[in-house]
């Protein structure tokens, strides 16, 4: 592998890991077109990235050149090539939000800075090869998230980040304790390594305990049923533009954390596990939609939909077949792009409202058309109807769940979809067709939110339908992105460097 | 030695949750720091217990037989080290709660949580 791929590799990473501390000192506005160049320029390092890893090949280098499985190691196969392309977008997209989108007074804290360090953390966490190393990511991600959250000084924000922060910080203890059993157990901490010694140690107890350990972990993180009560208690809080990102970036980590340490060290799921994996899909959908369809707030309502929307992750995950976990990396950029569109239009409505409480709003389709089919577009992509990209990807993970014969979880993700359907007519219906609200509107910030903030909307819609459209070429990329993790040979030997 | 360490371990954790569980945002922040110790101490013991120093001899060319692994404890650094950065934002964290809120009892804060009263209208500082 030549230098310059070692270069790409590592771009998605120090750009905002470097930016962040480097721009501390600075105006919040040198700081605020500095830390969007930053994110432009790492979303082209991540293009160029995928390009280099799209056909299949896997491109690794040992951190401070110490060979595998002995130093900390970075890699990026397909699936780290895509996640890196779409976390990046987005932070660009809520750092351009967010101008308009985040209270001054919250911009002078740092608040640019911190982005970039979450964006940091993620790209660690995509990118990493090590297990420590994973939780290492983790972890900075985390402190710069708890920073965001609590950073308007709010009593909701207090609150719901205390919540926040006592879970992860649980999650966290028992992610660190996975890691200490398997390296005890294991003797080592590379994943490619760890890989090796599964094929003949997956079925042994302390091997599955570490595992389990990890699990809970990942699935408090990524908000799985019943570990998710800190993200409905925390994520309406903060505002719009920063529940886009959070929404795109740290469940999802989450989820990718589960599909990578889950197949390359359980490369041979026991059946009762991958039952038990599929119930928990199924009730987190569950559990999330009938959540959301009790709201009557716009960013609580969809948050509750966070949740719901991560069952299909893990139902993609634990369907353990190709067709399930291509559908399940489909369904990543769909329900990234979906979502983050829709708590977009949300921060609009909150913009122009004073309050995203659906019976105050209203009659925002006369003054904004164009928003309001964005926000259409990416409600019902959301719900799953033809022609946006949730339908294809929720009929990949349909396809895939009756292949495996997993008929309860496919039932369950239908009927979820109706439900989703139901909540996004309710917030469409609400914010934008009926009459506005008698008395007006109670603080005339803007009649029309600024370009800033309705474009991100616009530019992910587009996306959706473009993704409904010509899904081919990005079901393709997933159908050989979860080929290639199936069957992660060319992974390890990147790893190792033969 | 490591059976000490094992009780050890499961004790601190039980103790960690014990506390998280209770009502005093205080404790709630004693049994996070407990949770820490109780992680760090696993991976402690996971590497082994041993006094002789893991030091590659020269005739062998391997380190000495039941010397204890460095590399656990090399982890433990890097998980003190971050776990004293989240202590120390978990407690101003809770004292700036405590002090917005007026009450250190975790059951009355609830205020993201109600339906009323939310985001929109939260109190500012």
């Amino acid at each position: 592998m030549s230098g310059t791929a070692h270069g790409w590799l590592v771009l998605p990473l120090l750009l905002p890991l470097l930016g962040a501390p480097v721009l501390l000192p600075w105006a919040p506005g040198v700081q605020r077109t500095v830390s969007a160049v930053l994110a432009a320029l790492t979303v082209l390092a991540s293009a160029v990235l995928l390009s280099l890893v799209r056909g299949g090949e896997v491109i690794a280098v040992g951190v401070g050149s110490w060979p595998a499985p002995f130093g900390v190691v970075l890699a990026a196969d397909t699936l780290s090539g895509l996640l890196l392309l779409v976390t990046s977008s987005l932070t660009l997209l809520s750092l351009l939000y967010s101008r308009h989108g985040v209270p001054g007074e919250q911009q002078e804290r740092w608040y640019f800075p911190l982005v970039l360090l979450l964006e940091a953390g993620v790209h660690g966490a995509l990118l990493t090869g090590d297990v420590f190393n994973l939780y290492v990511w983790f972890e900075v991600l985390l402190m710069a998230s708890f920073v965001l959250l609590t950073l308007g000084g709010e009593r909701s924000q207090l609150e719901g980040g205390l919540k926040y922060v006592t879970l992860n910080l649980l999650a966290s203890a028992f992610f660190l304790a996975g890691v200490g059993t398997l390296y005890g157990y294991a003797g080592s901490l590379n994943l490619a390594d760890l890989h090796l010694l599964a094929q003949f140690r997956s079925d042994e107890l302390p091997w599955l305990i570490a595992l389990a350990l990890l699990f809970f972990a990942f699935g408090a993180k990524a908000a799985v049923f019943p570990l998710f009560g800190w993200l409905p208690a925390s994520y309406h809080t903060p505002p719009a533009a920063l529940t886009a990102l959070f929404s795109a970036l740290l469940t999802k980590v989450g989820v990718y954390a589960m599909i990578r340490v889950g197949t390359l060290l359980l490369p041979d799921p026991p059946q009762w596990l991958q039952s038990a994996l599929l119930a928990i899909a199924a009730l987190t959908m569950i559990t999330g939609v009938l959540g959301a369809v009790a709201q009557v707030e716009m960013k609580r309502l969809l948050s509750f939909h966070i949740v719901s929307q991560i069952g299909y992750l893990v139902m993609g995950f634990a369907l353990g077949n190709a067709a399930g976990l291509a559908g399940a990396i489909f369904f990543f950029v769909h329900v990234i792009v979906a979502k983050a569109a829709l708590f977009f239009v949300a921060g609009v409505v909150e913009h122009r409202f004073g309050t995203a409480q659906l019976a105050m709003v209203g009659g925002h389709y006369a003054r904004d058309p164009g928003l309001a089919a964005a926000c259409f577009v990416a409600a019902m992509a959301l719900a799953g109807l033809p022609p946006f990209s949730g339908f294809v990807a929720k009929l990949q993970l349909v396809h895939a769940g009756l292949e495996a014969e997993a008929y309860v979880t496919v039932a369950a993700a239908i009927g979820v979809s109706l439900l989703t359907l139901y909540s996004m007519t309710k917030i469409w219906a609400e914010a934008f067709w009926k009459d506005a609200p008698n008395p007006p509107v109670r603080h005339g910030w803007a009649d029309k939110a600024p370009l800033a903030m309705r474009l991100p909307s616009y530019l992910l819609a587009g996306v959706s339908l473009l993704l409904g459209l010509m899904a081919a070429p990005l079901l393709d990329l997933a159908h050989a992105s979860a080929n290639q993790l199936l069957e992660p040979e060319a992974y390890v030997t990147a790893v190792f460097g033969r | 030695m490591e059976i000490v360490l094992a009780v050890l371990v499961g004790l601190l954790f039980a103790a960690a949750l014990y506390l998280m569980l209770r009502r005093s945002i205080v404790k709630l922040i004693i049994g996070l720091g407990f949770l820490g110790h109780a992680a760090n101490l696993l991976i402690f013991t996971a590497g082994g217990l041993n006094r002789s120093a893991p030091l590659v001899s020269l005739q062998t060319n391997a380190v000495p037989e039941g010397s204890a692994d460095p590399v656990p404890q090399a982890l433990i650094l890097t998980a003190i080290v971050i776990g004293f950065a989240v202590s120390a934002f978990a407690i101003v964290l809770v004292k700036r709660t405590a002090a917005v809120a007026g009450t250190d009892d975790v059951d009355a804060l609830r205020t993201s949580e109600l339906p009323e009263g939310g985001s929109a209208e939260g109190e500012k500082l």
